[in-house]
């Protein structure tokens, strides 16, 4: 890469571009600082959790007995469906590229993102296809209610009448949000690619950026897939084509292929840079090197390719042919091993470390814990006998919110906390993100783990009204529900006021390797001085040696400790 | 020192072992009754994999949790651990035993699998090529379970019975006897083929206590066969998701012995078919029509458009009736009779049901 070097008073400190507004009102501008980006993402992607959450504390008031009584069921079928759909297509996805936006520059000694102003339109179209996607609740006859699923011919069901209905603008919004995640895709693969710093090989780069282009590699090859799907569902209601209309010879099944092929890596391309966010959060705070880095680095991509072939894991209950069924059980299980090998990774970096219970590493502990528990029942649910019962239960429902909120929300958890000083300058209150962490990890085990007997039970999942045999777990699910609702309360307590008036955190409180820590807090507009040359791995504890050549003249106001 | 270690390791070791066993027995107690010879199958399997689950994940806590108790830095403690990067002998075992492990499963549950011989999709396999399908049933079985497959497979099958789903009713029928119900009778111990079709989206045939699920597509017939084993009342339950009132699809399975079926199809036969009591069709009619006791005043929100439930199926036997209303209609006599059955809840405490029948 090319030196390049800006003089020290072209920097503006903590502004997006030299002008811009040097307060909160920078983050409602079209910036294309990929940090202000990157806040823009997290930000706004927490409001749609908090939005998403409150649909899942309606779900569970109305899980509270047995009968349909709280909500018509309408409603429960638009709530889960809308639940599901924001809470991976505007939570998620959103604020973890946000973390990666904001991280992967920085963490590769870049000056910005490949193409700041496709990044800045990427994050655009989420608030975007987000209130498209809202906005369905304002249309006759009310939003989508076929699960985020959406499988025909149920999807295509249209009992308004009406061409613009919450079905269509569910579609509409989830292919904006999938267009920019292909713009944010070709965006990550090209940075990380293309503009890492002098000396920054590829067994030098972060595990999180490992994870992130492995994350990101599986959108540009799943995306179309869904994108592809998606298009012929919007035709099918609209125009009346019968690409998945059984009546006029078409396949639902065919809308099954399109939609796993993609969306199951979906859970990778979420997970992952997680997973990288572990493997950043854990030598930190337990001063030691990553165990095993380049097999960590390398099982990323591994995971990347062997979860291009395990979709039908979703289908073993339909119409799929046996042999299908079994091809896709070895494949399915064969994940176990790159994630197992992450898992011995992490346990083998704590291993004789001096560890520090700072919120962020409780939260990184937290979510390996439930990773393992997840990853375990995710065996039983490759296997194709065990999925012929469970499909579709409580079983499946408790198993991927242990993946999606035991282990990526507390991940994401982790990583907030630990990069909040960064990106802020100020620190967090330590006491109100062990509170945050404690009722978190209480009510994640509260509200998940009572769905796996549930599910083992024979509860279906999506259902309004239940058995009264299976009011036992479902009070304790709901209850474990209100927990986690409560929980995030002291996390918004927290940042606001540590954003606010927190205390100064300097450049690199954690006294943690990476190059993101060679800067300021928050970084200057364009990162670095003088764009670092790497001279070593990223994770030189207990070894007092340089990261780079250049520290000195990076923009630094402190010497950061090394060791 | 390192005596102390192989010895703290072997406890352990001996504590994960006992206690996977322990949990491998539990989970028996997890799963609803063995209703059908597949369950016993798919709950040995099941047993397995939660005893080694639980080694697995007893293997992985253990050293996670010794280390946040045991190697916490002091609280003026500034040094950094010791900078160990790797060590290639441990990076190959646990990339080796994992991959030998999920093999194995694989093996296992392909048996498993293979044995249960449930057929599914396979309408194409049964009508035309039925020779593929053949060494399934070829396998030597070596367990009761499989032993009443076999059996069961070789025994012509009393009915085959086609099981229609709908937006939201299940209509089950017996072509041989032109018998049809909205509950499903099934003889204990005769191989049961079904005819799964769908009219309109795609629903799921599930009977917990069978422990086998099946898509039922549109525009698809898909032969399944099972063998029930254990007469009671089971639940069958629409899993897939299939609209406004997908939670109350729902029918009761009834297991009975052979002469007790036989007399129940005779009597069935012998009743004029008559629209049966639906629940979707009751509510959805109570939505349409505010007034007193109506779903609109039972529920805080009121909701969007749905698709009309399908017309009442019509059938011989029906025994489900309007919720607080005395029984009424020709199926009533019998329909209270079964109802007043108790359908078999699995009791937590012991993995034997068979004192509920």
């Amino acid at each position: 890469m090319t030196n390049i070097s800006i003089s020290p008073d072209e920097i503006t400190r903590g502004q997006p571009y030299p002008g811009a507004p040097d307060n909160w009102k920078r983050f409602f501008t079209f910036s294309t600082d990929h940090k202000v980006i990157g806040i823009q993402y997290i930000v706004t992607a927490f409001f749609f959790f908090l939005v998403g959450g409150a649909m899942a504390m309606v779900i569970r008031s109305e899980l509270l007995t047995p009968e349909a009584d709280l909500v018509d069921r309408t409603v429960y079928n638009a709530l889960f469906t809308l639940h599901g759909s924001l809470m991976i297509f505007f939570w998620t996805f959103p604020v973890l590229v946000g973390l990666a936006n904001y991280l992967v520059p920085l963490m590769i000694g870049a000056r910005d993102m490949a193409f700041p102003r496709l990044n800045a339109i990427s994050f655009w179209m989420i608030p975007v296809a987000a209130t498209l996607m809202l906005a369905s609740f304002l249309v006759p006859g009310g939003p989508a209610q076929s699960g985020w699923w959406s499988y025909p011919p149920q999807s295509i069901q249209n009992p308004t009448g009406n061409i613009i209905n919450g079905q269509v603008l569910w579609i509409l919004s989830v292919a904006i949000n999938g267009v920019s995640s292909i713009m944010g895709g070709v965006n990550f693969v090209t940075t990380i690619f293309r503009m890492r710093a002098p000396g920054m090989t590829w067994f030098r780069m972060p595990a999180f950026c490992w994870a992130v282009l492995a994350a990101q590699l599986i959108q540009l090859y799943g995306l179309p897939a869904l994108t592809g799907g998606a298009i012929m569902l919007l035709l099918d209601i609209t125009i009346g084509t019968s690409f998945f209309r059984p009546e006029n010879g078409g396949n639902p099944v065919v809308y099954q292929h399109f939609f796993w092929f993609y969306s199951h890596p979906a859970v990778y391309v979420m997970v992952l840079p997680v997973f990288g966010m572990f493997s950043e959060v854990l030598p930190v705070h337990a001063r030691k090197p990553l165990f095993g880095y380049r097999v960590i680095a390398v099982s990323s991509v591994v995971i990347t390719v062997i979860s291009g072939c395990v979709w039908v894991h979703h289908m073993f209950a339909s119409a799929t042919p046996p042999w299908m069924r079994m091809f896709f059980m070895v494949t399915t299980m064969l994940v176990a091993v790159p994630s197992g090998i992450k898992v011995f990774g992490w346990v083998a970096t704590i291993w004789g470390g001096k560890i520090r219970f700072t919120t962020p590493m409780l939260f990184a502990l937290g979510g390996i814990s439930n990773w393992v528990f997840a990853g375990i029942t995710g065996i039983f649910l490759g296997s194709v006998p065990i999925d012929l019962h469970v499909h579709n239960t409580y079983f499946v429902v408790g198993h991927f919110h242990y993946v999606l909120y035991g282990t990526i929300v507390m991940g994401i958890y982790a990583g907030i906390y630990h990069w909040f000083p960064k990106m802020t300058g100020r620190m967090y209150y330590e006491g109100l993100g062990k509170l945050h962490f404690a009722l978190t990890y209480i009510g994640v085990q509260a509200i998940f783990l009572p769905m796996h007997p549930l599910g083992l039970q024979g509860m279906p999942r999506r259902v309004a009204s239940y058995d009264p045999e299976f009011i036992y777990w479902n009070v304790i699910a709901s209850l474990g529900g209100f927990l986690l609702g409560v929980s995030v309360l002291p996390f918004i307590l927290n940042i606001v006021s540590s954003w606010i008036r927190g205390p100064k955190a300097g450049n690199n409180p954690w006294r943690a390797y990476g190059l993101e820590w060679l800067t300021t807090s928050p970084p200057p507009v364009e990162n670095f001085e003088e764009i670092p040359v790497v001279v070593s791995g990223p994770y030189g504890y207990g070894k007092n040696q340089p990261l780079v050549a250049n520290q000195a003249r990076l923009g630094t106001i402190e010497e950061p400790a090394t060791s | 020192m390192k005596l102390r270690a192989v010895i703290t390791i072997s406890i352990y070791a001996v504590v994960v072992v006992f206690i996977s066993f322990w949990m491998a027995k539990q989970a028996y107690s997890w799963l609803p009754p063995e209703a059908s010879a597949e369950s016993k199958l798919i709950d040995d399997l099941f047993s397995l994999f939660t005893g080694l689950g639980t080694a697995i994940y007893l293997g992985v806590m253990g050293p996670f949790l010794y280390s946040l108790v045991f190697h916490r830095a002091g609280k003026y403690d500034m040094e950094d651990g010791p900078h160990i990067e790797g060590n290639n002998f441990l990076e190959i075992t646990w990339t080796a035993t994992p991959l030998l492990i999920v093999l194995m499963l694989s093996a296992i549950s392909y048996r498993t699998y293979e044995k249960m011989a449930i057929g599914g999709p396979m309408e194409l396999v049964h009508h035309h090529v039925p020779q593929i399908i053949e060494p399934a049933y070829a396998e030597p079985f070596d367990s009761t379970p499989q032993q009443k497959i076999q059996e069961a497979v070789e025994t012509e099958p009393t009915e085959n019975i086609v099981v229609t789903a709908r937006q939201w009713s299940w209509t089950f029928y017996y072509p041989d006897r032109d018998v049809s119900s909205t509950e499903l009778h099934l003889p204990v111990d005769r191989r049961a083929k079904f005819t799964l079709r769908s009219e309109d989206v795609i629903h799921a045939f599930y009977i917990p206590a069978f422990r086998v699920g099946q898509y039922v597509v549109p525009n698809q017939e898909i032969e399944y066969e099972l063998t029930p084993v254990k007469t009671g009342r089971y639940r069958l339950r629409d899993s897939m998701h299939s609209g406004t009132y997908f939670a109350t699809n729902q029918s009761d399975v009834v297991v009975q012995p052979l002469e007790e079926y036989e007399q129940w199809l005779a009597d069935a036969s012998s009743r004029t078919p008559t629209p049966a009591f639906n629940q979707a069709i009751y509510e959805y009619s109570q939505a349409s029509n505010p007034g007193a006791g109506s779903t609109k005043d039972k529920v805080a929100i009121r909701g969007w458009a749905t698709i009309p439930p399908a017309p009442a199926p019509v059938v011989n036997f029906s025994t489900q009736q309007p919720p607080d209303s005395p029984a009424s209609g020709g199926n009533a006599a019998e329909g209270q009779k079964i109802q007043k059955a108790p359908r078999q809840v699995p009791d937590r405490s012991t993995p034997d049901y068979s004192k509920l029948q």
